[in-house]
């Protein structure tokens, strides 16, 4: 019993920091039928800003609440790589609707920019960037709309871009005053240290149960039951959902298609920025971070079938648990008195490398008999 | 309609005769180095015309051809690791004493005998290729399912081929530079040359052989698939049979361009297998013009020239360039350099400098659609 | 007017204002040689970019500071004249292809006399054709497994027998953990692979018990079925010999501290590629009470120690550390250069012919160099403070031959290497 449940705990662990990485993932593939390559390092970008916020925190002003900066930087994770995701969007994806394959190319290259940039770029800088592009993005919502309407629109929008980038600037050049490390470029790893409450582990029934795999359960149900609220309760969630069935006739209703392909697309970042969060608790935070999720993170996506939220937690899921049992080599613990064909036959497969490599070949030879993953999507669309 | 048609065919003459001067002129001119360089980026041309085939004729975007152009890299290196181990203990390759290996594992055997190498070079990986299609083609997987399933395969034989020290040296790959053939060493300079001619002569074969392909029937119907694989279907075509064959063709393809880098880099490692240089593959079509075999070549043989210069100038800018041109190319050029040049694009260019063009009519387009040269 | 018109009108806002602000910045400004009448171009050849290059750029830091150094100081005098040092860096990518096809332009297209060079044994093994069959020369600064001797490679870092073995041995006769058995984690390439088949030997004659060992591929950070194997085959502490590589450390460390995998309750890790760089990037409270065996500690209480780690600062900024792999960097210029002298010509052969032999006072203490192209290196046991040195608990009296084939490895027990002695060469039995 004992076995069973640290065996199923193992499994969660995994896979949820594999449902967190594909959740977004799931959202801009499933609802936009875009295909970003480039989510990795959204991950990666959360990552970093994980790592900023802790360097801020650690300054003596905000010392005093350094234990709680995990949750703050999960909010400034989701609003960076969403704000990312939206520069992303309008600048390269929105040409090129329609065509997943020159999506997949595209994005391949912002992803190879990006994992460059970080390495080239001191982060004080990117931050600048960042907080600029808030600000020159955010300020014209905030203010009110006739203010863009009269003919000096053009001068007030400079006047807001300028404002941004003294804002930037200002960030840029106290951020690296106040915090050497982000003053220099460096493609040196760097890390993040959980608060103290977060280390060591929790005891019940002999099992150890560590505090940081908890907190990324936990992150994980959080965010899938917030997508799930947004996508079936809230207005723009229908909005999203009428697009994706029927783009012409959403439209013909009123529907703004761009900003609802920007806010999913927004949406999807942000939760790869969450998952950014999750993963730099677990490891060191670096330009390939994100790289080394990304291709598990589309076998949950096509396992679990395209624009099916139930689908892909099952399937990330069931590869946790499936990765465990095979690379712990847990099969043979569970039935000792295996015949030495399969032991070995089993044991030949319980290394961490290996395991991969099953896995992989498993979803593989799934796809054999359920082409479009657990729950195929119904209808027209399917073809084409 | 005759003018269009003369470009066309005035500038493939013109990169054509380019070609071959250089080729023949290469190993007077260029020191060893930079012949040496040349010859493996025309390799990497081979594997080129391959990804050309199955993405920029049959619409099929895979992220998996570092597979067939390792296997293929594999196939040489082991029978070379062979062909020179005859004196060593236990007449096994060096590295298997390292982990205490004392008889040569069976799958190695068969590369004993040098003929069964030449064959395997493109049958292994083409088989692989061909049971890999068919088990994806036969559910009807297509369009970026197939990509994904594609780098999840790379992805196998990567962690394969990675984690495997016992049997096929792992990480390390396995070294050809030093090994013998025909007597002599196969990082000399003279045997080198030789590689450099030979590679040249593939190139040229390859490119005819694909050429061929895409002329007839087998070619439009390649087209057909690409362009919509439903109707190809209804005609009574079976649009699985075709995507396997030329996959793994294409496979094939990839395997003999694997052997002919790996015997000019010196060393065949699973690094090949790694995503980016799959990936890498496809953006040499996209710049050279996907649906233009020569693009292909071209494409591949420049872009890996580039990289190497920028790389030893400015190490860091090259990701940035290589990041910058997938997504140019696919924004801005979407039929890549050759297809813009065969294309409309000079006439567009000439027409916005303000020199008169020649309206086409639509027989003109018609005909030009018909020979797939680059209808999109 | 669209989000895409505002973002670029907006971006090119934020590029003018970067660029002005950029202009700012200084560049380094290096001393150059004030009496050298001529110069001499030596590569250097590490990962820039792709996952090496958190590790591999120290060295490159290094090798830049010693070279200024001596360019400093008079530069290279050979027949009567002052040479100064000049550099080409080259970028291997973390790809070990890449190596080979630098290495290539190195020598035939840059014609360097000598190439530093390489961090991975992957990159090493990838290498070493290119320099046979050019017959050129390559210095390789870090620790490896050995069991490989090229007459053109000289290897600055330590042998098994000056890091690993006697680190195995500590942890089995005078750990806290004596006596444990012993787990085996590494990433899945040659040096872990190899490290441990000579560890398994080793611990085969010392008596002791393995409890398993387990790989993880490069690149994948996903340690918990490992941890989990560990919890299970050391349940009550042991020793765990940890060969992962970089990233990987990270995840392992912070991981394996929630499931109680602590000194406190007796699991110890010794490990052979965290050295003071890594723990400062790990974080010492991760790594507090763990073991590491090198040949050099930062923490070495001697003016020659003190002068490299303070040189270094003042170089490349006061937060940056010095580790083993550095000053093993930092060895190679400086014996490249005596070797120079003491042949007089910057001639591969004779410089080869002239290495043998050469002594320097290196931060570690003096170091000299062997027939067999590596170096007699003093080995130190130490465990990580909170501080995040490593408090030296043994040190050899004095420097330890090196072993270029391994004693307890069987295929290669009772072989060795000697170079300057042409009937040895590579592989002589003893």
């Amino acid at each position: 019993m004992q076995l069973i449940v640290e065996s199923l705990f193992n499994g969660i662990a995994i896979g949820s920091v594999l449902l967190v990485a594909a959740l977004g993932l799931a959202i801009v593939f499933g609802l936009m039928g875009v295909i970003n390559l480039a989510h990795g390092e959204l991950m990666m970008i959360g990552a970093y800003s994980t790592y900023v916020t802790q360097l801020i925190f650690k300054l003596p002003a905000f010392q005093q609440f350094y234990n709680s900066y995990i949750i703050v930087s999960l909010g400034v994770a989701f609003l960076v790589s969403a704000v990312v995701g939206i520069v992303l969007e309008s600048l390269i994806i929105k040409r090129l609707y329609g065509n997943p394959l020159e999506t997949l190319l595209a994005t391949w290259g912002v992803s190879l920019i990006l994992q460059q940039f970080v390495r080239s770029v001191p982060l004080a800088y990117g931050t600048g960037l960042i907080i600029s592009l808030i600000i020159g993005l955010g300020l014209p919502i905030i203010l009110p709309k006739n203010l863009f309407v009269s003919h000096q629109s053009k001068f007030f929008r400079l006047g807001i871009w300028s404002i941004s980038v003294v804002f930037g600037l200002l960030t840029a050049n106290g951020l690296s005053s106040a915090i050497s490390k982000l003053g220099r470029s460096s493609s040196r790893n760097v890390d993040v240290t959980a608060p103290s409450w977060m280390r060591g582990g929790i005891e019940f029934w002999d099992i150890t149960f560590p505090v940081t795999r908890l907190v990324i359960i936990v992150i994980t149900i959080i965010s899938v039951i917030a997508v799930s609220w947004f996508l079936n309760r809230s207005i723009w969630g229908m909005r999203i959902r009428a697009v994706t069935q029927n783009r012409s006739m959403s439209e013909c209703l009123g529907i703004s298609t761009k900003k609802v392909d920007i806010l999913t697309f927004a949406i999807g970042s942000g939760l790869a920025g969450v998952a950014g969060v999750a993963v730099s608790l677990l490891g060191s935070v670096g330009p390939n971070v994100g790289a080394n999720y990304i291709v598990g993170c589309f076998m949950v996506v096509v396992l679990g079938g395209v624009g099916n939220l139930l689908g892909t937690i099952i399937a990330s899921f069931g590869i946790g648990i499936m990765t465990d049992l095979i690379g712990a080599g847990r099969l043979l613990e569970i039935w000792p008195e295996m015949p030495s064909s399969i032991a070995s036959t089993v044991n030949f497969f319980a290394t961490t490398s290996m395991a991969r490599v099953l896995v992989f070949a498993l979803i593989v030879v799934f796809l054999q008999f359920k082409p479009a993953g657990l729950f195929p999507q119904k209808g027209r669309m399917v073809e084409g | 309609m005759k003018k269009t048609f003369k470009i066309t065919g005035w500038v493939s003459w013109l990169v054509w005769v380019g070609i071959i001067a250089l080729i023949i002129a290469a190993p007077s001119f260029l020191p060893v180095f930079r012949l040496n360089l040349l010859g493996r980026y025309l390799s990497l041309a081979i594997a080129a015309l391959g990804v050309d085939l199955i993405w920029g004729f049959t619409g099929l975007l895979s992220l998996g051809q570092g597979i067939f152009f390792s296997l293929g890299g594999y196939c040489i290196a082991m029978f070379l690791q062979l062909n020179t181990s005859s004196d060593l203990p236990n007449r096994i390759p060096e590295f298997f004493s390292l982990y205490g290996i004392q008889s040569l594992p069976f799958f190695w055997e068969p590369f004993k005998s040098p003929l069964f190498t030449i064959f395997s070079i493109f049958i292994i990986p083409s088989l692989v290729a061909g049971f890999l299609g068919f088990l994806v083609f036969r559910n009807r997987i297509k369009g970026v399912y197939f990509s994904i399933l594609t780098q999840a395969a790379l992805l196998v034989f990567f962690n394969f081929f990675n984690g495997q020290q016992k049997l096929i040296n792992g990480t390390n790959g396995l070294k050809t530079d030093v090994t013998q053939l025909f007597g002599q060493i196969v990082g000399s300079d003279s045997m080198q040359r030789y590689f450099f001619w030979i590679t040249a002569i593939l190139v040229i074969l390859s490119w005819l052989f694909t050429r061929w392909l895409v002329r007839d029937r087998f070619g439009d119907i390649l087209i057909g698939i690409r362009d919509d694989e439903a109707r190809v279907r209804f005609t009574g075509y079976n649009p699985t049979l075709f995507k396997t064959i030329v996959f793994s063709i294409a496979g094939g393809l990839a395997g003999i361009s694997g052997a002919l880098y790996t015997v000019q880099s010196g060393i065949v490692s699973p690094q090949f297998m790694t995503v980016p240089f799959s990936i890498e593959m496809v953006i040499w079509v996209a710049v050279g013009g996907r649906g233009t075999l020569l693009g292909a070549i071209l494409g591949a043989v420049t872009i890996n020239y580039a990289k190497s210069l920028v790389s030893e100038a400015l190490p860091a800018s090259w990701m940035f360039i290589q990041g910058g041109m997938f997504i140019l190319v696919v924004t801005a050029l979407p039929e890549g350099v050759l297809g813009w040049l065969q294309g409309s694009g000079p006439r567009n260019l000439l027409s916005r400098l303000g020199i008169s063009r020649t309206l086409p009519t639509y027989p003109d387009l018609e005909a030009r659609e018909s020979k797939g040269v680059n209808s999109q | 007017m669209s989000i895409t018109k505002r973002l670029f009108s907006g971006l090119s806002t934020i590029a003018v204002g970067a660029a002005l602000s950029a202009c700012g910045a200084g560049s380094n400004q290096t001393k150059g040689c004030i009496d050298c009448t001529d110069s001499v171009t030596v590569g250097i050849l590490h990962s820039l970019s792709g996952t090496m290059a958190i590790s591999e750029s120290t060295l490159v830091d290094t090798e830049k500071m010693a070279i200024e150094e001596i360019n400093a100081s008079g530069g290279i005098s050979v027949g009567g004249k002052q040479y100064e040092i000049k550099y080409i860096v080259e970028d291997g990518a973390s790809d070990w292809p890449t190596f080979a096809e630098k290495s290539k332009k190195l020598i035939s297209q840059d014609k360097v006399p000598v190439v530093f060079g390489g961090w991975t044994s992957a990159s090493r093994k990838a290498m070493l054709p290119v320099y046979e069959s050019k017959d050129a020369f390559l210095y390789y600064p870090i620790q490896y497994e050995a069991q490989e001797c090229s007459n053109n490679i000289f290897y600055t870092g330590a042998t098994p027998n000056q890091q690993s073995e006697p680190a195995t041995e500590f942890m089995f006769k005078r750990s806290p953990a004596s006596g444990k058995p012993f787990y085996l984690v590494g990433s899945d390439y040659v040096f872990p692979r190899t490290s441990n088949t000579i560890t398994k030997e080793q611990l085969k004659s010392l008596g002791g018990k393995l409890a398993g060992e387990d790989y993880l591929p490069l690149g994948n950070t996903e340690v918990a079925p490992i941890i989990a194997k560990i919890k299970k085959a050391l349940p009550n502490g042991g020793v765990i010999i940890n060969t992962l590589n970089g990233d990987q450390n990270v995840a392992f460390f912070k991981q394996i501290q929630d499931v109680g995998i602590t000194p406190r309750n007796g699991y110890y890790v010794m490990s052979y590629s965290i050295a003071e760089e890594e723990i400062s990037t790990i974080g010492a409270e991760f790594l507090e009470g763990h073991y590491g065996a090198w040949n050099y500690m930062m923490s070495i209480n001697t003016p020659a120690s003190k002068k490299f780690a303070n040189n270094f600062k003042k170089r490349w900024g006061s937060d940056r550390v010095v580790a083993d792999p550095q000053e093993s960097a930092y060895n190679m210029v400086y014996l490249w250069k005596a070797a120079v002298e003491k042949a007089g010509t910057f001639e591969d052969n004779a410089v080869r012919k002239a290495l043998v032999g050469v002594k320097f006072d290196a931060p570690q203490g003096p170091v000299e160099v062997m027939p067999n192209h590596h170096l007699s290196q003093t080995v130190r046991i130490g465990q990580i403070t909170s501080g995040g040195q490593f408090k030296i608990l043994e040190s050899t009296d004095g420097p330890v031959l090196p072993q270029a084939w391994n004693q307890f490895e069987p295929s290669s027990k009772g072989y060795a290497c000697d170079w300057t002695n042409p009937r040895k060469g590579e592989r002589f039995r003893l």
